[in-house]
């Protein structure tokens, strides 16, 4: 086969696609919007915390929404994940207490980063056998798909009973991570930075992996169009296992953050934040990993100057976010492809 | 006669199945005088409530295809209506019905909203929306505490006529009290029969079999002319309010409520097993669910207390068998129960007939 080294007549006069920049902007909007509430230290506080916790609910959402994109499979047991990743990291972490609770940041790395690969190790394979035995019997059958998965979290939920026990285990911050940068009247604390560090490293890897790679190339397209994808001969089923697989150690890796942002850990830990995932990819337009990213942001902020302001209706602040997107756009921020 | 008034023509359909549903309608008619105390009326109580909470669930799960994780939600707007109302007001039947009434508005108008919103779209958005609605609304009652009691509940007095106190004659009836319990639950009774007549009713109607056909098909249900959306809409109405008058019953039954009660998750499980083990997609099937899975509940837990103590020496399958993992083992009967039995108990059975036939 010899490919064409100049592009055919009429290749050129593809139409591109345009870049949509306008949802950038709600970020900026919203947080301004909550500017003349919030005295200036106390915001640049809250915006931070909101940032940072957006990052997290980025790393767990991103592989749910493209498992749904590609496959349509909404996965309920997705919390199971992250719980997993969290109890394991708390087993790893305490096998060398000692460097975790040293001031040394690197020490603190030392054991904190095997803890992460760990976690993403152990919740891949989870992923793996997830897959085959939960999900693989029941595609195309949207209801019982639901059912399945659920019961699948009940039965992963009381599995870490049965091996980690019942209670709630704390998940202290390595010591070099604790305490906070003064920033002018402002406090931000240290953890948050490094959780920003990570996301962004993390959304980084995955833009480039969607961009730039031929295997991005085939997820975005399977995305878009399923059957092109398989007519054209590649094996989407196996792309699928990958994503998926992805997703759930991405999911570890995010509950091993979400246990250290909450310093203590509990079975049920995944279950409560899958409803804040279900809103971000909604928010975001199922099956895309930009719109994810944004959704994940602005439900951060918006449950930090919501939590702040009027604690008692923070988590139907973010179902109002919900309704609000969706009646501008109702298929999501980044609608993608056939829904 | 029977089956054409009282059933609306939708017979058992198996002779095993007839049998079972006498047994179990018998059982729970006759509990205060074969199973004297007070742990199996509430027992008989809460399968009756159930039956209700669970038929109104497959009215959308079995018969539409509709996923809804709020059903728990207006299950627990009944019962706080009913609570918050006798709470403020006299313990009179006055109260009660302001209760019902304002807990029917607030479903009705909420479930309508719910639908609306959502219904248009696939199965999947629809299970996750109504799942946040869900949580936010649980959080929001267990918030509100000047309202709803907070994590405490609500405990209140009922009118006096099913009030424990109160006393029908001094003497006993074929050896049995006839004190305001056994009064309420033979109430509670008729209203479940009634309650589960008037959806079998429903859905043996036209209106009925529109729905079935959106389930089978809703493309083609949408090509012969009817409005899926409004279908499903009015359903999930439907559906809310049957959910709400089993959430009423269950306040009064108990004199009190609270979140535990009736909005936590693990009473949406509870309901999706039921449906899944009675089957889905016949009304018969929430009863036979109901009836088994209630039993199992206090059965299997002490069943797993014994073998907790057998096993006190080994490690894991210690704490596998521990009777708090109960619901691991319902969860893993779930998962095998959806793959090898998608049409539950009475499914099988109404199987077994047509292989017979044929």
């Amino acid at each position: 086969m010899t490919a064409p080294s100049t592009p055919a007549p009429g290749m050129d006069a593809l139409p591109k696609v345009r870049k949509d920049f306008v949802p950038l902007f709600l970020i900026p909007a919203i947080a301004l919007l909550a500017l003349p509430f919030i005295s200036p230290s106390t915001w640049l506080t809250l915006t931070f915390a909101g940032l940072a916790m957006g990052m997290i609910l980025f790393i767990l959402s991103s592989g749910l929404t493209l498992i749904f994109g590609l496959m349509d499979v909404l996965n309920f047991g997705h919390g199971v994940f992250i719980s997993v990743g969290a109890f394991i990291a708390t087993t790893i972490i305490g096998t060398a207490a000692g460097w975790s609770d040293s001031e040394s940041l690197l020490r603190n790395l030392g054991i904190v980063l095997p803890a992460m690969l760990g976690a993403m190790a152990l919740t891949a394979l989870l992923g793996l056998i997830f897959e085959r035995v939960i999900i693989r019997p029941v595609y195309g059958q949207p209801l019982k798909q639901i059912m399945i998965t659920m019961g699948g979290m009940i039965v992963g939920q009381e599995l870490i009973k049965v091996l980690w026990g019942p209670q709630a285990i704390p998940l202290l911050l390595p010591g070099g991570m604790r305490g906070s940068i003064l920033l002018g009247e402002a406090a931000i604390e240290k953890y948050r930075v490094v959780a920003v560090v990570i996301g962004l490293a993390v959304f980084a890897a995955m833009m480039w992996v969607m961009t730039r790679t031929k295997l991005g190339l085939l997820i975005r397209a399977g995305v878009h169009d399923r059957e092109m994808v398989e007519s054209m001969g590649y094996r989407i089923r196996r792309l699928f296992i990958g994503v998926f697989v992805a997703g759930s150690a991405l999911a570890g890796l995010g509950g091993v953050m979400w246990g250290l942002y909450q310093q203590s850990v509990v079975a049920e830990m995944g279950g409560a934040v899958n409803v804040l995932l279900f809103i971000v990819i909604i928010i975001g337009g199922l099956g895309s990993v930009g719109g994810c990213f944004l959704g994940s942001m602005l439900v951060g902020l918006v449950a930090n100057y919501v939590g702040f302001l009027a604690p008692k209706v923070a988590l139907f602040s973010n179902i109002g976010l919900m309704v609000i997107v969706l009646l501008w756009r109702p298929q999501g921020l980044y609608a993608v492809g056939k829904q | 006669m029977i089956s054409k008034f009282l059933l609306s023509g939708d017979t058992p359909r198996s002779k095993v199945l007839a049998a079972l549903l006498v047994l179990i309608v018998l059982g729970l008619a006759l509990t205060p005088f074969i199973f004297p105390g007070a742990k199996s009326l509430n027992v008989a109580a809460k399968i009756c409530i159930f039956v209700v909470l669970v038929a109104s669930f497959d009215l959308m799960l079995g018969y539409t295809g509709i996923f809804s994780f709020a059903h728990t939600m207006f299950f627990g707007i009944g019962a706080y209506g009913v609570a918050i109302a006798l709470t403020h007001l006299p313990p009179k039947w006055g109260s009660v019905g302001i209760g019902v009434a304002g807990a029917l508005a607030v479903s009705i108008l909420l479930s309508l909203v719910v639908g609306l919103f959502s219904l248009r779209v696939k199965a999947m958005f629809f299970a996750m929306i109504t799942l946040a609605v869900a949580t936010a609304f649980q959080t929001l009652a267990s918030q509100m505490s000047d309202i709803t009691g907070g994590e405490d509940g609500l405990t209140f007095k009922v009118p006096e006529l099913i009030s424990p106190a109160f006393q029908l004659r001094e003497q006993p009836f074929l050896g049995v009290t006839l004190d305001g319990r056994i009064i309420g639950f033979y109430l509670l009774l008729v209203a479940v029969v009634v309650l589960f007549l008037v959806m079998l009713r429903i859905v043996n109607s036209p209106f009925g079999r529109v729905l079935q056909a959106i389930r089978e098909n809703a493309f083609r249900a949408e090509a012969l002319g009817y409005r899926t959306v409004v279908y499903r809409t009015w359903t999930n109405v439907l559906s809310a309010v049957f959910a709400t008058l089993a959430g009423c019953l269950l306040a009064l039954w108990l004199r009190y409520n609270g979140p535990d009660t009736t909005l936590s998750f693990a009473i949406m499980m509870d309901i999706l097993l039921m449906v899944v083990i009675g089957g889905m997609g016949t009304l018969y099937g929430s009863v036979v669910g109901a009836t088994i899975f209630i039993l199992a509940e206090n059965y299997l837990q002490d069943l797993m207390k014994v073998g907790s103590t057998a096993f006190a020496k080994i490690p894991v399958l210690k704490d596998l068998v521990h009777p708090d993992r109960w619901l691991l083992w319902l969860g893993i009967l779930f998962i095998v129960g959806i793959y090898k039995f998608p049409l539950g108990i009475v499914g099988k059975l109404r199987m077994r007939l047509k292989k017979a036939a044929a």
